[in-house]
Parts: C-alpha cells; structure tokens; sequence
C-alpha cells in the first residue's frame, strides 16, 4: 500500500482509538479531579457497559439499531448506578482516604470481573451494529460505524463540557474539585455530589464501550487495556484537567494508530508507557495540569 | 571341633540376620498387606480418577466448554460399556484459566491431591508446554489434546502422549501442496505470536516454499488483541493467498475486520478454521468468505457421506448437522479438535486396559502401552478418521480436512491421506527413562 492511503488508514484507526480512550478516559479524570479517588476498577465500568449493551441488545430483538439505541440509554444508566452504590457502600466509609480507595477500588474491580464471569460466562459475544455499510475507498474498505463512533463521541464529549461550564451541576461539580470544605460549608451537599460523580464516570466508560462493542465483542477480561490506557491518558493529561485528558487521548490514540500501522502494537505501548515516564519526571502534573492544593 | 563351635556361631549370626530379614520382610508385609488388600478390594469398584485440565476461563474458555462436553459424553460411553478394566471412570475437572501458570498447579493438584490416574485434555499449547514439565516430575501420565507440535518436536518428556490429535506440523505441511496448487504462490501469513502461531509460522512457511511457493510476509498479532484493522496495510500487495488462523475471544472481529478491509477485492483467503471455531459462520459480516477455503480437523457440518461413527459421535456429544449445540443453535462448537477428547479417552481406556492397569504404580506400564499402539482404524472410538500413532514421538497421525464455504456452509472439497502428513521422527521419548 502506498504511503498516503497507509497513513489515511492509520489516522482513521487512530481516530477511533482517541475517541474512545477520550470518553473512558474524562471518566477517569472526573473522578480524580472532584473525588480524588484513583478509580482501579475503571476498566471493569467499561467492561460493564459492554456485557449490558449485550444483554440489552439481545433482550431487544428486532433490528439491530433498536437494540443499540436501548443499550445507549440503558448501559451506562445501570453502570453508573452500581458505580454510586459501591461509592456510597465503600468508598464512602472510608472517608475517601486516597491509599484505601485504591485497594477497595481493586476489590470492586475483581467483585464485577468475577460476577460477570458468573453471571455472563467467559464467552465473547457480539453485538452488532445498528448499521452494517462500509464505505469503499480505493484502496482498502472502512466500516462506516467505526465513523460514527468519532462524530458520536465527539458529541458526547461536547455534552460534558457543556454540563461542566454550563449548568448548576457543573458549578456545583466544579465548587466541589476547587475546595471541598468550602462548597460543604456553602450548603453543597458534597457526599451526594461524590457518588454522582462516580456514577457519572462509570456511565462516561460504560457509554464508550457500547459505542465499541458493535466493533470488539464483550468479553469479561476487556476492562484492563482501557483501565491502562486511560491511566496513561490521565497522567499525560494532567490529573484532573478535562482538556487535558482529552488532548492526551487524542495524542495518544492518534500515535497508537499510526505506530501500530506502520511499526507494531507493542511499540506503541512501549512509547506511550514511556511517554508517561517522562511526563511523571519533568512535568508531573501532566500537560494541563495544575498542582492541586 | 573348632569348627564345629565356630560354625553354629556363625549360623547363628547368619540365622538371625536371616531372622531379621524375614522379620522385617514380614513387618514390612504386615504393614503393607492390608492396604493391598483394602486395595485389592477397592479394584472393582473404586473409579479411574482423570484429571481434566480444562480452559473453564481465559482465552480458551469456548474450547474448554466444548471440550468438557465431548470429554463428559466420552466417560459417559466408557462407564456405560463397563469402565475401564471393570472399573468406572471418574473425570476430574479443574479450571487452569488457560494460564501456563495455573496449568502446572493443576497438574500438581492431580498428582497429590487428587490422586489421579493421569491429567488429561490440555489445549492451549503454552498451558501445556507451561505443565508438561511438572506432569514429568510428578511421574502423572499426561495425555494433551493440544495440536501444537511441542511433543513430536522433544521438547516435552516422555510422560506427555498425545496420541488422540494431530499436530500443526503435519497439519500445514500437508496444507501447503493444496494451497501452493489450487490458490496461488505468494503468501501472506497472519497467525497468533505465540507457540501455536509459530508453529504454523515455521513449518508453513517452509512446506509452502517446498512447493515452490513463496511467503511474502508474517503478521504476528498477541492473541490478546482486540482490533486488527491497523495489521492489514502490513499485507504486500502482491499477495495471492491470505493464510490466517487466529484464536482468542476476539476472532469474530478479526475475521470481519478483514472482510471491511478487502471489500470485495479480496485475494484468495485460506484459514485454519481456529480463526472461527466456537463463531457462527452466519454471523452478520462474514459474508465475504464465500468461495474461502478453510482446514478443518473434522468436519463441522454433517456432510453428504457422513459415516456412522460421525454420526454416533455427533449425537453422543450433543451436536446438531450445522455443528451447533442441540439446545441452542447459537452456541457452535469446536468441532474440529473437541474430537481429540473423546478419542484420547478411548485411547487411555485401550492403553489401560492392555497393560492391566491397576494404579499409579502402573502408570510406566501404561505409557508403554500406548508406546505400542500404531493404527487405530475409523470407528466409533476415532470418528474424526484413521489415526496412525508414532509411539517414539508420543504423536498421532490423521486425515486432514479442506473445505469451501459454500451458501454460508462448510463444504468438505478435499480429504488429504495420513501419508501426506507424516514427516522425520525428531525425537525417541523412549529412549528416556521414566
């Protein structure tokens, strides 16, 4: 293939890479920046989202795009509810210390790994997508889904930025990262706040695996390359910083496409694992960081 | 006189030595005797334990389901016929996670803690190069249902057989006239970057260049993988044949990845069914692999000359003709290598029952006795064909099958002889000691 056509598809593959890890990542994000909660079992909400957008789909029958539709109301919904439940039961009873929230967010994620391999089965099942065309440039095919997941999760994105500059909650959201102690004594009600901001990133990584589940299948095992990848994505970012995350994911995604196309997989991650390294020694606040309080 | 007073003094240290043995050799005896005897009463009743290494989870979790199945409907047959030396089998099942790790934990958990006869029924050729070594130490006959050509090649040791499955090696060397004749020269390899995708690597790529073909380029993808789209630019544009095989939870993806890639300009595809075990050949997407060629080790759809044993065989496991389960015609199975169980248990139940299997103290005898098999016809204990068994290399020999997706169907287009896959001995397990 020659090379204009090569790096085209790799844009693209890198394209859909970056808007996925974008959605799962500002999840991550969230929650550190308004909880500073390290959320190990991040992957496992993305992995959720999947085997629900599965179950829903399957439930529906019918044409594939109802099924879809359902499950992008319904997965992430469900997701996020069981991320504030554990919230509230766990996280919340440990006063959000920072080193105990990480071990009991490594328990929650084994507890919905290993339900789902009870309940689900370790079989990979797929679901498909509400649409099948394929658009034929001259040189090689591309599913036109994989397109609709950027435009989608681009709108996405566009929506959590709105609700974060723009509406009460976003003030509130935003009162709460700031100084917590202040917006309590302003009459936030901050423990309510936490878990909505859990549930809310839970929902973010479930809502980006349904987007990719029509393209990958559900599987219970899926939630690690997520959960490393949006760590990554984070700490290039900038922990905390929305903006951050986001241009992380779409340097990281891009370079990940590209590097995969024209060299391999594995180097990809080795450049972006050492990326991080570098990141963490001469800027460890990450590109758009701020150093927090 | 002297040495008349000499001599009983010297008999009688000569008689109490004696006495002493024969003390000892009856104390020993007395401590042995009752529980050979409780033994001996056992024999009848206590059931052959084999320990079934099985991928419950993991990436070999479709063929761990199917092969628990086949292997549960083979013990089923063996005990209603009787058992094994009048005995009854009892399987054994242990999660190894399809993890190499995991692996030799359970083979060490058949040996010590649940006494077991044997371990048996490993897939995943990294599980079972990660066990074999403990299976060795622990002196557990290890009967693998594995395909990699790690025990013909004398990596392993001589407690692992695999005698109910061919391997990779004569698997693609007797692939590679039909794909260099029928298909094209110039190949493109895409296989898995483990064991079992290096198999298929090596021994392709050089039966294929025996042929007078060409390997152009080798795309190793982790077996982990999840998307595939940025493997295919790697495919040189003079490419005639795609040869892939793929295994894992995500080959459904990398089969239609492949499909929105070529469109339909695709060059001629040949496949090692693995990339689609356990998947729907109607699954939305697939439709480009008509007219595609894929090996099978048996058959998944019933074919127009189906023989009976195939068809006792299909229906014993639970099989309908499209090579789906009977309950749910959605879960397909992984017909070509589940067989490799139900034939293995028979092989065992042959093996145990010319050496007069007993118990663990046997188990060398056992090893032998499947040593000497050679032939073992097409009947109900091998419906996959005819096997030849190589008891210096501990493999198995068989028909290979070569189908056509035909309307959305496997059609068989082409059987090859057990002739076309056997290859030098490279090593003599027997010559080891046990």
């Amino acid at each position: 293939m020659d090379l204009g056509p090569y790096l085209f598809l790799a844009s693209l593959e890198g394209a859909v890479t970056a808007a996925v890890l974008a959605l799962t990542a500002v999840g991550l994000s969230l929650v550190f920046g308004v909880m500073r909660v390290v959320n190990v079992a991040h992957g496992e909400f993305f992995m959720l989202g999947a085997v629900l957008a599965w179950w829903v789909a399957s439930l529906a029958g019918g044409h594939p795009a109802i099924g879809f539709a359902l499950a992008v109301l319904v997965a992430p919904v469900i997701a996020g509810a069981i991320a504030a439940a554990a919230d509230f039961i766990v996280l919340k009873r440990l006063d959000y210390d920072p080193e105990n929230t990480i071990v009991a967010t490594i328990g929650i994620l084994y507890i919905i790994q290993q339900t789902v391999l009870m309940t689900y089965g370790p079989d990979a099942r797929p679901v498909e997508a509400p649409f099948s065309y394929r658009i034929y440039f001259p040189w090689f095919g591309y599913s036109a889904y994989k397109l609709f997941v950027i435009a989608a999760a681009v709108a996405i994105l566009l929506g959590v930025w709105a609700i974060m500059a723009r509406t009460r909650i976003g003030l509130v959201l935003r009162a709460t990262q700031l100084d917590r102690e202040t917006a309590q004594a302003f009459g936030i009600p901050v423990e309510r706040v936490y878990a909505l901001v859990f549930g809310l990133g839970a929902g973010l990584a479930a809502l980006a695996a349904v987007l990719i589940v029509p393209i990958q299948q559900a599987h219970y095992l899926m939630g690690g390359d997520p959960l490393l990848l949006s760590f990554i994505v984070v700490i290039i970012g900038g922990l905390g910083s929305l903006s951050g995350t986001v241009v992380a994911a779409i340097i990281i995604g891009m370079s990940d496409g590209i590097i995969s196309v024209f060299f391999t997989p594995t180097l990809a991650k080795i450049i972006a694992t050492l990326l991080v390294a570098f990141i963490l020694v001469f800027r460890p606040t990450g590109l758009f960081g701020t150093r927090s309080a | 006189m002297i040495i008349k007073k000499n001599k009983p003094v010297i008999e009688t240290r000569r008689n109490v030595l004696k006495t002493l043995a024969i003390g000892a050799g009856a104390a020993a005896g007395a401590s042995i005797l009752p529980g050979f005897v409780r033994y001996a009463q056992a024999q009848s009743s206590a059931p052959i334990k084999i320990g079934f290494q099985v991928h419950r989870t993991g990436i070999g979790a479709a063929y761990g389901r199917w092969y628990d199945r086949t292997t549960m409907a083979a013990a089923k047959l063996i005990n209603d016929n009787g058992g094994i030396n009048g005995r009854p089998v009892e399987i054994v099942a242990e999660d190894d996670g399809t993890d190499p790790k995991r692996g030799a934990e359970v083979v060490e958990k058949f040996a010590t803690q649940h006494n077991c006869d044997i371990g048996f029924g490993t897939l995943f050729s990294h599980v079972v190069i990660g066990s074999a070594p403990r299976a060795g130490e622990l002196k557990l006959p290890y009967f693998v249902v594995s395909e990699g050509h790690h025990v013909a090649s004398g990596m392993l040791n001589r407690y692992t057989l695999q005698p109910g499955i061919t391997d990779v090696k004569s698997q693609v060397q007797a692939m590679a006239p039909f794909v260099a004749s029928t298909l094209g020269k110039k190949v493109t390899m895409i296989f898995p970057d483990f064991a079992f995708g290096h198999d298929h690597r090596d021994y392709f790529s050089a039966a294929v260049e025996a042929q007078g073909g060409e390997v152009l380029a080798k795309i190793a993808i982790p077996p982990t993988e999840s998307s595939f789209t940025k493997y295919f630019p790697q495919i040189p544009s003079g490419t005639e044949v795609i040869y892939h095989v793929m295994v894992g939870p995500a080959v459904l993806t990398f089969v239609k990845e492949m499909g929105e890639f070529f469109g339909p300009n695709r060059p001629e595809i040949f496949g090692f069914i693995d990339s689609l075990e356990a998947v729907d050949l109607g699954s939305s997407g697939l439709e480009f692999l008509e007219g595609t060629y894929f090996w099978e080790g048996n058959p998944r759809y019933a074919q127009a000359d189906q023989s009976e044993h195939d068809k006792f065989y299909r229906e014993a496991v639970g099989v309908d003709d499209n090579g789906a389960s009977i309950s749910d015609p959605k879960d397909v199975s992984t017909y070509s290598h589940m067989f490799g169980c139900w034939e293995t248990l028979h092989i065992v139940k042959a093996g145990m029952e010319a050496a007069g299997y007993q118990g663990p103290a046997d188990r060398a005898k056992l090893i032998e006795a499947v040593e000497a098999m050679t032939d073992m016809p097409l009947s109900r204990e091998h419906p996959q064909g005819a096997k030849r068994f190589n008891g210096k290399t501990h493999q198995t020999f068989g028909h290979q099958y070569i189908s056509r997706v035909e309307s959305g169907r496997l059609v068989l287009a082409h059987t090859t002889s057990i002739e076309d896959t056997l290859y030098p001995d490279e090593t003599d397990y027997t010559t080891q000691s046990f």
